[in-house]
């Protein structure tokens, strides 16, 4: 009978909600079909309903692709600083990180499936079934975000499991797990990098480097997104147990990751310029245009001057302010995807092998699954966050036997909103 | 009606939208084929035969499908004198006859191009020149295909081995194998490698029965293509297409380990070279100006 009660009420947390919540579902869940629909279509008639051709043979999903691998392997920037140099406060932040990190990897393999022209075959590159090429960053990369997915399930998982039982977690079970999966982050976006690096066209060692700064701006900006956002809307009936000065400190690390992340994008592209390089015609094309051809200049400047702009905010004096917080992490979002994701792969393959200018655009199928699979990982993020944030606040547990009904809660010194 | 065709007509007919093709996909015996050097002889020929089978039927003429293997001794390589091409693209035009290239959407595994003289910079090329108006004044013809590399990027970067070099020295495709990442069309610096992006469209008339099932059999959507050297030619002692095609004998093909063969001869006499060398492919395919 208890049981049955607290069935209900888990279910009860999972469904109900307010007008606002249902509106977003059901926006995310349009999205979703459009997806699905376009997805279709591309099935049927192949990648030629995309804009990609033989001259840029990779395009919006790649890059979107590399884009959250970044944004999984982020997680560990909330993960060390708690879990390896024990600053609590990041304690409380760490399984909407993880659960970013998961419904990021779930977007990412995504990405790489509507990404194949051949999905019926996409068994081959299971090991075992298929076939493992071992110098094939590809293989390694699929592998290793599978894994990436399961530790990312596994331990907010077992840390809500605990909360919701009322139990302290068992740090000899969690400890190595949190290790292991420290590396693997690390490990993810590396090897992403390196199928672009060891590409002829973009030749760049410090790509993978790059890669995590960029990652770790990205990451916590979206994080702290999410955090005021959840903690605006939740913050009205109750407290929650995160401070501002949490995510000033997450705006701190955030800051270093982005000016690492433009100073060394600025040192490559000093060294191809001075060296007069062989990439350089791609760096003008991006930055300048090339032929008459400049479809992608401005987004390029766009997104350099966000990262700039939001990297100024995140220094000046008062910087400690929610609101120059939440725009300064909107534009260092919106610049690092721009930047990692297409910026890349423009630099990549325009111009081309043979010096020609495909400009690619993106067709409105493609742009349309897209959207799909970002409102899918949206959605299953809302929904994670739906069952977390009452666990994480104490209103979802277990009764013990004793009928205290919760663990004492530290006095809040005050709650994110007044 | 057997079970199989009885499992995909009422798999497929009830029901909606995106099952069909899927299912279709599925329930071919193309989808559960194995990786072809995972087969044993007897099974890599009741592949063939089916195939042959299949192709004789949709093309209405009798298909041959031989997998001669790679004769020993033989480490093949190509030559090229650029002062002889006079861009007609001769040579483009047999092998798309010759290897059941897709009519439509285009797709042809040589590019030519049209570059000034005193330039050796591939990016300074144009693919788009008329043919009526060769040799133009000034300029002369490179032509790209495959380079047949001895460190191939593509076969590297494939993640599921549906691409490698043969011992003849053969860069060769698993079409059934690929999955169509275009990990390799990204990594190939010699813009080799072409994808299906749609169904390729053969028509029946153009469509050449004599085929090698690493070569030249048909392809289909999404599957990468690109040039095999006319693997069904020459494992049979032929020359490749485009080295009969050439008006001018500009290419020429061999057998590096044969001491008399006439690219032994251009090698030791000419001043060879090739291309992008400073990334150490290695190709099998070399120029010069004779």
């Amino acid at each position: 009978m208890v049981k049955e009660k607290e069935k209900a009420k888990f279910y009860s947390f999972l469904f109900r909600g307010g007008l606002g919540y249902y509106l977003w579902l059901s926006i995310l869940g349009i999205g979703i079909v459009l997806g699905i629909f376009s997805y279709i279509l591309q099935y049927k008639e192949g990648l030629i309903i995309t804009g990609m051709r033989d001259p840029f043979p990779w395009g919006l999903y790649i890059a979107n692709f590399v884009f959250l691998v970044g944004m999984a392997a982020a997680a560990v920037v909330i993960i060390i600083p708690a879990y390896v140099y024990h600053y609590e406060p990041f304690k409380d932040i760490c399984i909407f990180g993880e659960l970013l990190a998961a419904c990021s990897i779930i977007m990412a393999l995504l990405f790489v499936m509507v990404d194949l022209g051949r999905l019926d075959r996409f068994w081959h590159l299971i090991p075992g079934l298929g076939q493992f090429n071992l110098p094939s960053l590809m293989s390694w990369d699929v592998l290793v975000l599978w894994g990436y997915l399961l530790l990312n399930f596994l331990i907010p998982g077992y840390l809500l499991y605990c909360k919701y039982q009322n139990n302290a977690p068992n740090k000899k079970l969690l400890l190595p797990v949190i290790y292991l999966s420290i590396g693997w982050a690390i490990s993810i976006h590396t090897v992403t990098a390196f199928i672009f690096s060891s590409l002829s066209t973009i030749d760049q060692a410090i790509l993978a480097p790059r890669f995590l700064a960029s990652a770790f701006t990205s990451g916590p900006a979206f994080l702290i997104l999410i955090l005021i956002l959840v903690l605006q809307i939740i913050g009205q009936y109750t407290p929650l147990p995160i401070e501002k000065k949490t995510l000033y400190r997450l705006a701190d690390i955030l800051s270093v990751a982005l000016f690492l992340n433009l100073f060394m994008l600025g040192s490559e592209i000093f060294l191809e310029f001075y060296t007069h390089s062989p990439h350089l015609a791609r760096r003008e094309y991006l930055f300048f245009g090339l032929n008459g051809h400049h479809a992608y200049v401005m987004p390029s400047w766009i997104s350099i001057t966000a990262q700039f702009c939001a990297l100024l905010l995140l220094l000046s004096p008062r910087r400690h302010n929610l609101k120059i917080l939440d725009i300064s992490c909107i534009l260092a979002f919106v610049g690092v995807w721009f930047e990692k994701g297409i910026g890349l792969i423009i630099f990549g393959f325009i111009p081309s092998i043979f010096g020609e200018i495909f400009e690619y655009k993106p067709s409105i199928p493609e742009i349309m699954i897209t959207i799909g699979i970002w409102a899918f990982g949206l959605f299953i993020f809302t929904l994670l966050l739906k069952i977390t944030i009452p666990i994480e606040l104490g209103k979802l547990v277990v009764r013990n036997k004793e009928g205290i009904t919760q663990k004492k809660r530290p006095k809040i010194s005050g709650a994110i909103i007044k | 009606m057997t079970r199989r065709e009885f499992m995909k007509k009422s798999l497929s007919g009830s029901s909606v939208l995106a099952l069909p093709p899927l299912l279709n996909g599925c329930l071919s015996p193309e989808f559960f084929q194995k990786h072809l050097k995972k087969i044993n002889k007897k099974d890599l020929d009741r592949i063939i035969k089916r195939k042959e089978k299949k192709y004789s039927q949709k093309f209405s003429k009798k298909a041959t499908i031989n997998s001669t293997q790679a004769i020993e001794e033989t480490s093949f390589a190509f030559t090229l004198d650029l002062s002889k091409c006079i861009g007609c693209r001769k040579c483009v035009d047999a092998c798309i006859a010759e290897n059941n290239q897709s009519r439509e959407p285009k797709i042809s595994w040589i590019d030519l191009l049209e570059m000034e003289k005193g330039s050796h910079n591939l990016t300074e090329g144009n693919r788009y020149y008329h043919r009526e108006k060769v040799p133009a004044e000034g300029h002369y013809y490179l032509p790209v295909q495959c380079q047949h590399c001895q460190e191939p990027p593509c076969v590297k970067v494939c993640p599921v081995k549906a691409t490698w070099k043969e011992p003849d020295g053969i860069v060769v495709i698993d079409y059934n194998w690929c999955i169509s990442c275009r990990y390799c069309v990204a990594a190939c610096p010699y813009g080799a490698r072409k994808v299906n992006w749609s169904a390729p469209r053969l028509p029946a008339k153009g469509m050449n029965p004599q085929m090698h099932y690493l070569g030249n059999v048909p392809r289909e959507k999404g599957e990468i293509e690109k040039c095999t050297f006319c693997i069904q030619r020459v494992r049979e002692g032929k020359y490749p297409a485009c080295v009969e095609a050439c008006p001018t004998g500009a290419r020429k093909f061999g057998n590096l380990m044969d001491e008399k063969s006439v690219i032994r001869k251009i090698m030791a006499n000419k001043n060879i070279f090739v291309l992008k060398a400073e990334l150490n492919t290695l190709p099998r395919f070399y120029y010069f100006f004779g």
